[in-house]
């Protein structure tokens, strides 16, 4: 079914998806394009503890049921970034990242 | 012994005067805060007496010598296990001469002051610094350890600045005081260096341990260092260029003629009769240490620094113009005489009669000197100018002050029942057993000193008979009495006082007696000085013009004071501040402000480097988070080895 | 072969797109290509036989979340909006870094040992189901009621933000 696949390869394509999240956290400045990059990062997780659960522990279902908590927080964080996104927007009539500098001292 | 406790309240009367005067005197009537600093010293110069009888006539001889008795030792400060700096009051017979010196002629002062300094607008403030001064003075003259003595020292060049500075609205004050405080400063380093050496060597800062035949100094024979003196030599050599600071001793002099910018009452307190002999004093109280340590070479270096200086300053006082300067180098050249007299001084019995003789005359110079001075004073009091081609003919204005003046002139001179011709008499016949040449130079000092006496007291007293725009008058009373007393003190303690009795270098009696044989030479030539400056001055005759022309080209030299200032100025200007400070300033300015500069430049342009860093974006922290996580991820799997670069 | 030949193929496609989806300067497309690496995500788990957990993914991310972006992309943007290009040089060095960082990462993954378990049980929906609201050994329950609470929470402050004070906008 899985012949073949190793469990290398899958945590590859997991990092690889990771590091483009935060490629696109870093470059972009779309507060949205952000959220985006954010999900793709939660997503290459997921599939981390997949892979783990299928490869390494099969007969269990920690990594299944953590990857379904995952999805449900990712749905939870979208909510709430959209809001503040939304809200945001409204504000200050941007949605751009480097406009919300009140971090800065 | 006795109990000496109570001299403690010489010390805190003055002070508590100072502090009154000094905090509260702007809120008082002026008159107030004259009475409380003479009051304070009134009852100082009583206790002060008292501690003389006691220690001179009731203890006396303790196993045939004066003993020496700490009234007071505190541990101040310690330095190290053995070194300690104490503060104390040492009673011993110089110090208790001293102390009675002190407190009288600062009495006499303050009395003087109080009409001097009528309706002055610093009236409470000159007395206050007349506490202040009188206060280190007599902390000086008690130290028990040469670091005490140090302190109230640069206290003493403190209130001694503050007073040539009274005046601080006139430049010319401003600049004699900056002048008088930078020279003795520079000299105390000196004195500075020679205490840190001295105490680093022999472990001590104690007078007593210093100077104790199994002291550190007399006992050990340190080997030569320098220019064949020992370590010790070379300690007391640097003390003594601090003593010769404060003393004004030639070459360090420049500054006393310009301190007499200061109020008259001043240069007679502390100009002629107790700060400038502080450098006496000094030497004296580590007498044994000078005498023992290399043979006594620096000793003679005293005694050559006192008679160079008499002779120096006696040939500049027959050609200034200015009263208060006359006074000021003849001053300097009495000074020079009692240096000379310790240079040439023994321990033991009669070798020990240059010591005593110093001590005395500094004790007889202190009261003539002072009369000098507070009768110069009274004389500008009347005539509003300090030069003598203003004055002429005052004798029948102010009788008193005249006869008073002469009295001192004469004792100067060392004519016989006046003071200074005993003092003289000793020191001649000190310096005569001891080096003829010393002698010598001493001895036609003498009759300098007595011509230019007289040609002031002629100058200003008789001579040309001038109007003046109002009458002089006699001054008040206030100032007339301490004339008076001064004077009779001056014709009396000569010979009523056996001082030999009282202060000899080993404290045992002696007793002296006038070596005629010396001292009818030394009246002879002090008559001659008088009587050429009779034939001067006493009339107004074209002769001075004469004679100084006759001398051509050597007495403008005289009267610029051998350019002795402009030298100074030279080495100032064109060496140190060309030489030395202009190179030093351009390194401080390019160099090390430089480095500074560029510290601060450093920091600020990295702070804008770094500013952009705290951007607020959080894009750029995301980004800096996960590359400082992968920079840290890779050092920990390479420092675990899970990364292998050669395999 | 023929697992491994799709899984090569969904891996490469979610790659290209999630590069897509980070570097096209219009959002809804970055949206529509976030959706689509979304679905592949899926064909993964189904791969991996886990169909429960690809239902879940298909109808929340990609029904759910994709839907949300896009609509907040409308409502933020013009549909035609294009965000402005990325600087080269800020595209080379980051892209860089990062690259260096995943071939670390990826480098160190093959260095670890892990110990492949051949085991072919599904994992059934009831067994889920049950471990899920379990208080037993292995249960979920604990968990589970956390995030229906942080759902709960987010739910309300979702509404709260979104429904905002009067901003300075809308004063203007």
């Amino acid at each position: 079914m899985i012949e073949g696949i190793t469990v290398y390869d899958v945590l590859a394509v997991s990092t690889i998806i990771f590091f483009i999240g935060i490629f696109g956290f870093v470059t972009r400045k779309n507060l949205i394009s952000l959220l985006i990059s954010t999900e793709l990062m939660l997503n290459a997780v997921a599939l981390n503890f997949v892979i783990f659960n299928k490869f390494l522990y099969p007969g269990q279902i920690q990594g299944y049921v953590f990857s379904l908590f995952l999805i449900a927080v990712a749905a939870a964080e979208v909510a709430l970034a959209i809001a503040i996104i939304i809200s945001l927007y409204r504000m200050d009539n941007s949605v751009d990242a480097d406009d919300m500098d009140t971090l800065k001292g | 012994m006795g109990d000496f406790t109570y001299t403690i309240w010489i010390f805190i009367l003055p002070i508590a005067a100072f502090l009154i005067t000094g905090l509260f005197g702007s809120k008082m009537p002026a008159k107030v805060s004259g009475w409380i600093g003479t009051a304070s010293i009134t009852v100082a110069l009583m206790l002060a007496l008292r501690t003389a009888y006691q220690y001179f006539i009731q203890v006396g001889f303790v196993e045939g010598h004066r003993p020496t008795v700490f009234a007071y030792k505190e541990v101040w400060m310690n330095f190290t296990e053995t070194l300690t700096f104490d503060m104390g009051i040492l009673i011993d017979p110089i110090s208790v001469m001293m102390l009675v010196v002190v407190t009288f002629i600062s009495f006499m002062v303050h009395v003087y002051s109080i009409g001097y300094m009528k309706g002055d607008k610093g009236y409470y403030r000159f007395f206050a610094f007349l506490s202040l001064f009188s206060v280190s003075m007599l902390g000086l003259v008690v130290a028990t350890n040469i670091f005490q003595m140090y302190f109230f020292w640069e206290l003493v060049g403190v209130s001694s600045y503050l007073l040539i500075g009274f005046y601080y609205d006139k430049p010319s004050a401003v600049a004699a005081a900056k002048k008088a405080f930078i020279v003795t400063r520079f000299a105390d380093l000196g004195f500075l260096i020679g205490i840190l050496l001295l105490s680093y060597h022999a472990g001590t800062f104690d007078f007593m341990t210093l100077v104790s035949e199994d002291g550190p100094l007399l006992a050990q024979s340190a080997p030569p260092v320098f220019m064949g003196l020992s370590i010790f030599g070379v300690a007391l050599s640097l003390i003594f260029i601090g003593g010769a600071g404060k003393s004004a001793m030639f070459p360090l002099h420049i500054w006393l003629p310009d301190a007499m910018e200061g109020p008259t009452p001043v240069s007679a307190l502390i100009h002629a009769a107790t700060m400038v002999v502080a450098g006496v004093y000094l030497v004296a109280r580590l007498f044994p240490a000078y005498h023992g340590v290399d043979g006594g070479v620096v000793l003679n270096l005293v005694a050559w620094t006192g008679a160079i200086s008499s002779l120096f300053a006696a040939i500049i006082a027959m050609t200034q113009d200015d009263i208060k300067r006359v006074l000021a180098f003849s001053t300097m050249s009495q000074i020079g005489y009692m240096m000379l007299s310790l240079g040439v001084s023994g321990m033991e019995g009669h070798h020990g009669l240059g010591y005593m003789a110093s001590m005395f005359h500094l004790f007889t110079h202190a009261m003539f000197k002072a009369l000098l001075f507070l009768g110069a004073g009274s004389v500008i009091h009347a005539v509003h100018s300090n030069l003598m081609s203003d004055m002429g003919g005052l004798h029948k204005h102010m009788k008193i002050t005249s006869w008073t003046f002469l009295i001192a002139c004469l004792a100067i001179s060392g004519i016989p029942i006046f003071s200074g011709f005993f003092s003289k008499d000793e020191i001649l016949v000190a310096a005569f057993e001891h080096n003829k040449v010393l002698w010598a130079i001493e001895y036609i000092v003498a009759g300098i000193t007595a011509f230019y006496m007289f040609r002031i007291y002629f100058g200003i007293f008789w001579g040309k008979r001038r109007e003046y725009h109002h009458t002089p008058h006699e001054s008040p009373m206030v100032m007339a009495i301490p004339l008076m007393i001064l004077a009779a003190l001056t014709m009396v303690v000569g010979w009523a006082i056996p001082f030999g009795n009282y202060v000899m270098p080993d404290r045992m009696a002696y007793h002296g007696h006038i070596e005629w044989s010396l001292a009818i030479p030394s009246v002879a030539i002090g008559a001659l000085g008088i009587f050429v400056a009779y034939i001067f001055y006493f009339k107004e005759t074209s002769l001075p013009e004469k004679v100084s022309s006759a001398f051509g080209q050597s007495y403008g030299w005289a009267k610029d004071k051998f350019y002795f200032d402009e030298i100074y100025q030279f080495f100032a200007h064109k060496m140190m501040f060309a030489g030395v400070a202009a190179p030093i300033a351009w390194f401080d300015r390019h160099v090390v402000d430089g480095f500074m500069n560029g510290v601060g430049w450093m920091t600020e342009t990295f702070s804008y480097l770094l500013e952009g860093w705290q951007s607020g974006k959080v894009r750029q922290y995301g980004f800096s988070f996960v590359a400082g996580l992968l920079v840290i991820l890779f050092a920990v799997l390479y420092l675990n080895g899970f990364i292998d670069f050669k395999g | 072969m023929g697992t491994k030949i799709i899984f090569y193929i969904v891996a490469g496609l979610m790659i290209l797109f999630s590069i897509l989806s980070v570097s096209t300067t219009r959002v809804i497309r970055a949206a529509v290509y976030l959706l689509f690496v979304m679905m592949l995500m899926g064909g993964i788990y189904f791969l991996f036989g886990y169909n429960f957990l690809a239902g879940v993914q298909l109808t929340v991310y990609s029904g759910g979340i994709a839907v949300l972006i896009v609509i907040a992309v409308l409502l933020v943007h013009n549909i035609d909006h294009r965000m402005e290009k990325i600087p080269l040089i800020e595209y080379l060095w980051k892209g860089s870094v990062l690259l260096g960082g995943s071939i670390l990462t990826i480098f160190t993954i093959n260095q670890f040992p892990f110990k492949r378990i051949a085991g072919t049980e599904d994992v059934s929906v009831s067994k889920i189901g049950t471990q899920l609201l379990s208080l037993g050994e292995g249960g979920f329950i604990l968990p589970f009621e956390v995030i229906s609470i942080l759902l709960l929470a987010v739910m309300v402050a979702a509404i709260i933000i979104a429904k905002g004070e009067v901003t300075k906008n809308e004063e203007k």
